[in-house]
């Protein structure tokens, strides 16, 4: 218990003293997955979007296995990756292994399916009689689309930081593609991991602070969002 | 000029449009009357090209739209506005709201910003331009929709029971608003209510669509005086409905069998010819026993056997050999000293009675 409270000391300690290397982790970290949730949300956003405002077979089937796969399991998302990334995969040339642009893309894969499920129950919201009022008052397609999705704007925005959410506390695809190394793909999850397996719990614990911090303000974010 | 050929719309297992046909003339205002779900606003949508019907053509100032494609709509669509019965305020202030439809067609700011307040004053919410929409109540909003729709200059307006959610006064203020847009820019208004007396104030023409089929179209006093048959009567509360038979005719004035009792209506219909009698109840009046003659053709003395207050006025039904229901003003009511299970004497004048022949394979 002692060894507890020590550690918790030690790593207020560490915050407070902006310690370097908690910085970087943390820098690194929210660089990643912000990277991810604004690449993920440039795909989501317009797939969600095309797949409302279009009817086509199968979109019941699509969006079932959209919703499937909301609980994609980080490993997974990190084993296809991996597969991709590899230097046997169709993508080894890219030489993207272990580095942080192979850990955003993972978190791209693992978060763009709540993101697209998120956008589709945001625009769902909007109700038919606005969609319908927008149309009679002679919008185009495209202005329909455009007024549609900025009515749902912070309904969509609650699926961003949810994405978010999921992408920084995320642990499997980021230890599988990044590798944990050192000043270079060690993030909040896989440092928390790593010390907290090699008995340095003041690091673990400053640094599961940092994240409960972030998890924190992006629900209080979500929440604001929420009651627009 | 807005033209229907037999328009059949489904939704589903369901008709919602049965075999519609008409034409709305440029410049008049033409309303649909009907109970809920009885197809008005299809109706409205389909001209707003909003639904493709599943059968019949439909055309508007000479060009089938029900067959164009999406993008060719759009243009048509921008000569017209629609007002939906349940108001959509979109996110942002009410000036982002009415200048939404002029911002899709291009307008720019300066005519925006002029055409805006003008629109607003229009609806009586001048100075209205900064609040919110979403905190406006249902009566200020439906009247930011109609300046949103009114705002674009259409040539058609579309307004689906605009006043449904209005107090008498904005609604009062919405009617004569709808006259002076007809008046002043000769806008053809398309309009949907459930609102008989709606209805005759505004419109030029009436269609009264019974479960989505159109029962009769024609002028208020064609249709509240002279309903084509028993469904449009209901619908327009000509309540005194009677079967009988032409019993003799004297030039014009015809003595008319129902059920033992006689009435006298006029009508060119021989002797013999099976009829449906149709009078409003207001047409009844009611007299009391003091010897004068009335002026009316039909007298009769009877039982009074159900009193309904409705407001200033009372509904009566009368036992007089047939059953008659009247409407008097709670005034006369109480002067006239009527009451429950009293006798009283009534009168209605022959023309008062519009009769059609019964035709007997057709339900009247």
């Amino acid at each position: 218990m002692n060894e507890v409270i020590e550690g918790i000391i030690q790593a207020v300690q560490l915050i407070v003293s902006l310690d370097e290397e908690v910085l970087e982790i943390t820098a690194r970290s929210l660089l990643i997955s912000l990277s991810a949730t604004l690449i993920g949300s440039a795909i989501a956003i317009p797939i969600g979007g095309f797949i409302h405002f279009k009817e086509f077979g199968g979109k019941r089937g699509l969006v079932t296995i959209i919703q499937a796969l909301y609980a994609l399991p980080t490993v997974l998302a990190g084993l296809l990756v991996f597969l991709l990334l590899s230097r046997s995969g169709p993508f080894g040339f890219l030489r993207l292994m272990f580095t942080p642009t192979g850990m955003v893309i993972g978190q791209i894969v693992l978060i763009i399916p709540l993101m697209i499920g998120m956008t589709l129950i945001a625009l769902s919201g909007v109700s038919r009689t606005k969609q319908d009022t927008v149309i009679s008052l002679g919008a185009s397609e495209t202005q329909t689309v455009i007024t549609i999705v900025k009515e749902a704007r912070f309904a969509i925005l609650g699926g961003v930081i949810l994405g978010f959410g999921r992408a920084i506390s995320e642990v499997g695809a980021a230890m599988m593609i990044g590798g944990n190394i050192r000043g270079y793909t060690r993030v909040l999850t896989t440092a928390i991991a790593l010390e907290t397996s090699m008995g340095n719990l003041s690091l673990s614990i400053a640094l599961g602070l940092i994240l409960l911090a972030i998890a924190t303000v992006v629900t209080g974010i979500l929440f604001l969002v929420q009651e627009r | 000029m807005i033209e229907f050929e037999h328009v059949v719309m489904n939704f589903g297992e369901k008709e919602v449009l049965k075999d519609a046909s008409f034409t709305i003339q440029k410049g008049e205002i033409f309303t649909f009357i009907g109970p809920s779900g009885s197809g008005k606003t299809t109706i409205l949508r389909l001209i707003d090209m909003l639904e493709r019907p599943t059968r019949g053509s439909i055309s508007i100032d000479g060009t089938i739209v029900s067959s164009l494609k999406d993008r060719d709509r759009i243009p048509l669509r921008r000569k017209m506005s629609m007002v939906f019965q349940k108001p959509s305020p979109l996110r942002g202030t009410v000036y982002d709201n009415v200048a939404i439809g002029l911002i899709f067609r291009n307008i720019s700011h300066d005519e925006i910003k002029a055409r805006v307040p003008e629109a607003l004053e229009l609806v009586g919410l001048k100075g209205y331009e900064d609040r919110k929409a979403g905190t406006l109540s249902g009566g200020e909003m439906q009247r930011v929709a109609i300046a949103r729709a009114i705002s674009t200059k259409p040539d058609i307006l579309l307004l689906d029971e605009p006043t449904a959610n209005l107090d008498p006064v904005s609604t009062e203020k919405i009617e004569n608003l709808i006259f002076s847009l007809k008046e002043r820019f000769g806008i053809t208004v398309v309009l949907s209510t459930h609102d008989m007396v709606q209805g005759q104030r505004l419109a030029d023409r009436i269609a009264v669509i019974i479960d989505g089929r159109i029962g009769q179209i024609g002028t208020s006093k064609e249709i509240f005086y002279h309903p084509m048959n028993r469904a449009v009567a209901n619908m327009v509360g000509v309540e005194n409905i009677f079967e009988g038979i032409i019993a003799k005719n004297e030039e014009g004035l015809a003595s008319i069998d129902v059920d033992g009792t006689s009435i006298i209506a006029t009508t060119a219909f021989p002797p013999g010819t099976p009829v449906v009698l149709y009078m409003r109840p207001e047409d009844i009046t009611f007299h009391v026993r003091d010897g004068v003659k009335s002026s009316a053709r039909n007298e009769f003395t009877g039982m009074i056997t159900k009193v309904l207050p409705m407001g200033p006025n009372a509904r009566l039904k009368v036992d007089a050999g047939i059953t008659l229901t009247a409407v008097i003003t709670q005034r006369s009511y109480e002067e006239l000293d009527l009451a429950l299970g009293k006798e009283t004497q009534l009168a209605f004048k022959a023309s008062a009675i519009h009769v059609v022949e019964r035709k007997p394979s057709k339900s009247v």
